[in-house]
């Protein structure tokens, strides 16, 4: 099966959107030098096989993307793009200067700015390197093309007597006859669309991609000068704390603003359901918000966190069938031994360090609203709605933010900032608290996974049936050998019908292949347990693939693989997955403390087929990034509610990874240079429950099937042993 | 860094005070330099330093003394501002993110991270810099495991741990004192 079938990006997902104002203002105010525009549209359909068709929904038909050669030399990538840790701050230039043959530091690039920057449809899905990157590289190739006409005819030789290098084009023939892209791009006013693809660099040119680089934002972030939402300043600005309710689907009654009111200083705004108390001092007015005395109707509570799945169950959407083949009665039959197993997984917060912020100015008809967000020109769209605006009338900026992991896609931030600032005529600034964070979080979804499954004698499978509910399909199509299956998905993504879930729920990292690799590879684990055959073995045995065998091997050889059935008293779990076109693979060692019921996962190998890597030090970094994120959940991460009252408030119950768990990180990133990139941010994570549980059971022989395996649950399934 | 920033911060000329509140005189030392404020002395030190003296490389993350993104040196020990009062620091030296590098000369620790690539977001780093200049100032020779237990209650949500524990070690190393 081939990684472009695992594409799954959720489009559908996606909220309609404004029509697109296809040419704006900023193309007059772009000035002189050579300007290209790149369509993505464009490319992806004339892309090799496998990319979505037309891609998503809502792509402008003339361009979103576009890079300019000033008059001074500067480079600069304009793209709607946001930098939230995961690396385009540097990866995204590196192309660029590659196709370009310039210097890396003559490359500005100005990301999350819908008034200077092409639309984008968000920062989510590991789609920066996979989709935008080969159109940046096309627009550097193309923007290298016309600097070698200019120089041609400026230098009176033909092009292909010209060569380009760091920034300089000159006579191959007469090295010292030569211009600077500076030189060039002056006085010039050229712009250029793109409209055939030009003729990108091979892997063997390289220069710069495929180098391991440093990020280009770390002065600005160990400085503390660089700056985010909330540390943004206007002149008169006001600090907004918002009245909440105790639970959602709670309903106002009454509110008391006396108390607040009478704190010099403070204002208090009530604006439909929005009730704020603004102060030049956060802390004032966080101290007058406590004042207001409100009533809230509640309903009554009918779901929590222990009776979820019954209810998800009860309220599941029915299945859409993602893969099925051959005859699943016929499987049963051949079958020696199966398996029926039931797999959850509880909610799970984003919980990025920085909590959505928003500081909105309107001045003379026109918003402009700094946000954390992934998705600018999305919440660019919410806030004109809300207050009323032309999208073209509101100017959203994106500083650096700090994480998102797919939680800062929903932007009611900023439209509370918005409001708020029309209403007062200054600008206003919203930032949660951590404990709002946890309220207004778009949680991964709570799922359940069915998987009937079985073996012959021969320890190969014979038939898969495969179910899942509520996470989505993303990972849920297996890409084992097995001549008889059926993969069903009920619900389609992490959206729900209205009274599925108590709260909102949304992408998270990944979103749906951590719970369904979770339980695709538990079960396989325990049929290879069952077949009395090394699970890496059994795995082999059962793969056709050799995308994911070399993958397995990979991690396996590095690891230091034995093999042996399970549970072998070793510790050691392995795991694979697909994601975002990229394969994984990983090995994990882990001590359990039979007596506490912890879990210490000492050592994780990871093997990945990511195709093209631009940044090697920056797709490391996400591989160990994912590997540690992916703790929390395996391990402690689950939101506690009762109805829509959410009951971690902060990081005293909701418990995220720390240096003391922290395995030893071993990652394999496996040379594939010659086929397009893949997705780097995601995938690694989707691995981390099933290599957990699998060595948790090679240690014990305790089967988990609940994420996270908190010490409760693991001292009762040791209990079961 | 010069006393106008100090003190205004990128715009304002002087810190703000709520009408009538109830003020007091308190005077620290702020990055090396000597600042006198007239502040309600309940106030939290993260909120004057990041309103009233615009000193925002000191982050919000929890508000409850969890995460450890406020983190700030109070006489060389790293404190988190979250759960200190402006009273709590009166007559104290205090450092901020900002005043890390003496005259622009990045310090170890922060050379370290860069090197390391021991960020990704960011957004913990002031905190996690400035907890690890406090524990290198307790312990120039600190084992990994020293370094993990002495970091453990600083939050990163991007996973860059075991980057941040190497710059750490690194740094220890260029200041003379790692092992």
């Amino acid at each position: 099966m081939n990684a472009n079938d695992y594409l799954s990006l959720n489009f559908k997902d996606i909220r309609e959107l404004f029509p697109i104002d296809t040419r704006r203002d900023f193309l007059k105010r772009l000035g002189g030098g050579i300007i290209i525009f790149v369509a993505l549209g464009d490319f992806l359909e004339a892309q090799e096989e496998g990319r979505p068709r037309g891609g998503p929904p809502g792509l402008p038909s003339d361009f979103n993307a576009f890079l300019k050669i000033g008059e001074d030399g500067r480079i600069t990538c304009f793209t709607g793009k946001i930098e939230m840790g995961q690396g385009p701050i540097t990866s995204l230039p590196q192309m660029l200067a590659e196709e370009l043959d310039a210097p890396l530091d003559a490359v500005d690039i100005v990301m999350g700015d819908t008034d200077l920057c092409p639309w984008d449809m968000g920062t989510f899905g590991s789609m920066t390197t996979r989709f935008f990157g080969p159109a940046l590289r096309a627009a550097g190739a193309e923007a290298k093309r016309v600097l070698l006409e200019l120089a041609a005819e400026s230098l009176k030789v033909p092009v292909s007597q010209l060569a380009a290098k760091d920034g300089v084009i000159f006579d191959r023939q007469n090295p010292e006859h030569r211009l600077t892209y500076g030189q060039l791009a002056k006085g010039q006013k050229i712009q250029r669309h793109l409209t055939a693809k030009p003729a990108l660099k091979e892997v063997a040119e390289f220069k710069l991609i495929g180098k391991p680089l440093l990020r280009r934002d770390a002065h600005d972030k160990v400085t503390g000068a660089g700056h985010y939402t909330g540390d943004v300043r206007l002149p008169g600005m006001l600090y907004a704390k918002i009245l909440r309710p105790p639970a959602h689907g709670a309903k106002l009654k009454s509110a008391d603003t006396a108390a607040a009111r009478a704190i010099p200083g403070v204002q208090v705004v009530q604006d439909d359901d929005l009730i704020a108390v603004l102060h030049p001092f956060p802390d004032v007015a966080e101290g007058a918000l406590e004042k207001i005395k409100a009533e809230f109707d509640i309903p009554e509570a009918t779901v929590d966190d222990k009776n979820i799945f019954d209810h998800l169950l009860g309220a599941a959407p029915p299945a859409n069938v993602l893969a099925q083949g051959g005859d699943l009665e016929q499987g049963r039959k051949l079958a020696a031994k199966k398996i029926e197993s039931t797999y959850l997984n509880s909610y799970v917060a984003h919980a990025a360090m920085e909590t959505h912020a928003a500081l909105a100015s309107i001045e003379g008809g026109k918003a402009t609203v700094w946000a954390s967000t992934q998705n600018p020109f999305g919440a660019r769209d919410e806030i004109a709605r809300a207050i009323g605006f032309e999208p073209q009338n509101v100017r959203v900026i994106t500083p650096y933010v700090g994480g998102g992991f797919g939680g800062k896609t929903f932007n009611l931030q900023a439209v509370e900032a918005a409001r708020l600032a029309k209403r007062v005529g200054k600008p206003v600034q919203v930032m949660w608290s951590r404990e709002e964070e946890f309220f207004f979080d778009t949680f991964r979804p709570a799922a359940i996974v069915k998987i009937s499954s079985g073996v012959d004698g021969a320890g190969k499978m014979t038939f898969w049936d495969y179910k899942v509910f509520f996470a989505g399909d993303r990972g849920a199509p297996q890409f084992y050998t097995v001549p008889n299956h059926r993969t069903v998905a009920h619900g389609g993504g992490w959206r729900a019908p209205e009274g599925s879930h108590p709260f909102g729920t949304g992408a998270w990292r990944a979103p749906g292949n951590n719970t369904n690799t979770h339980a695709r590879e538990s079960q396989i684990d325990m049929l290879a347990a069952a077949a009395g055959v090394d699970p890496v073995e059994f795995r082999l045995r059962n793969l056709s693939d050799p995308k994911m065998i070399r993958v397995l091997k990979a991690a396996a050889d590095h690891f230091g693989w034995t093999p042996a059935k399970a549970p072998a008293k070793r510790g050691y779990g392995v795991a694979c997955g697909i994601d975002a076109g990229t394969y994984v693979a990983a090995i994990a060692e882990v001590a359990v403390n039979a007596g506490d019921g912890s879990v210490q996962v000492k050592r994780v190998v990871c093997a990945q087929d990511m195709g093209m890597v631009i940044n090697p030090e920056g797709a490391r970094i996400q591989m160990e990034g994912c590997i540690t994120m992916g703790l929390g959940y395996a391990l402690t991460e689950e939101v506690h509610f009762k109805g829509g009252k959410v009951l971690d408030t902060n990081f005293d119950t909701y418990e995220i990874p720390q240096f003391s768990w922290v395995p030893k990180i071993e990652t394999i990133i496996l040379d594939a240079n010659d086929n397009p990139p893949q997705g780097g941010g995601e995938p690694a994570i989707v691995v981390m429950g099933a290599v957990v549980a699998n060595a948790i059971f090679d240690a014990t022989g305790a089967r988990l099937f609940q994420l996270p395996m908190t010490p409760d649950r693991v001292k009762e399934a040791l209990g079961k042993v | 860094m010069n006393a106008a920033f100090l003190f205004c911060g990128s715009w304002r000329e002087q810190p703000l005070k709520p009408e009538n509140a109830m003020t007091d005189a308190i005077s620290f030392k702020l990055n090396d330099k000597p600042v006198r404020l007239e502040v309600d002395g309940d106030r939290p030190l993260l909120w004057v330093l990041r309103t009233d003296l615009g000193l925002t490389g000191t982050k919000l993350g929890c508000g409850e003394g969890y995460c450890g993104c406020c983190t700030v040196l109070v006489d060389k020990i790293a404190t988190r501002s979250c759960l200190l009062k402006m009273s709590d620091v009166r007559d104290k030296e205090v450092r901020t993110i900002e005043g890390l590098a003496a005259n622009g000369k990045l310090h170890p620790v922060q050379k370290a991270f860069i090197e390391h690539d021991a960020l990704q977001c960011g957004f913990c780093i002031p905190g996690q810099v400035l907890h690890a200049v406090s524990l290198l100032n307790k312990n120039p020779h600190p084992t990994r495991e020293e370094i993990i237990r002495g970091m453990n209650n600083n939050f990163c949500r991007c996973g860059a741990h075991t980057r941040i524990i190497d710059a750490i070690q690194s740094a220890a190393v260029e200041m003379k004192g790692g092992r």
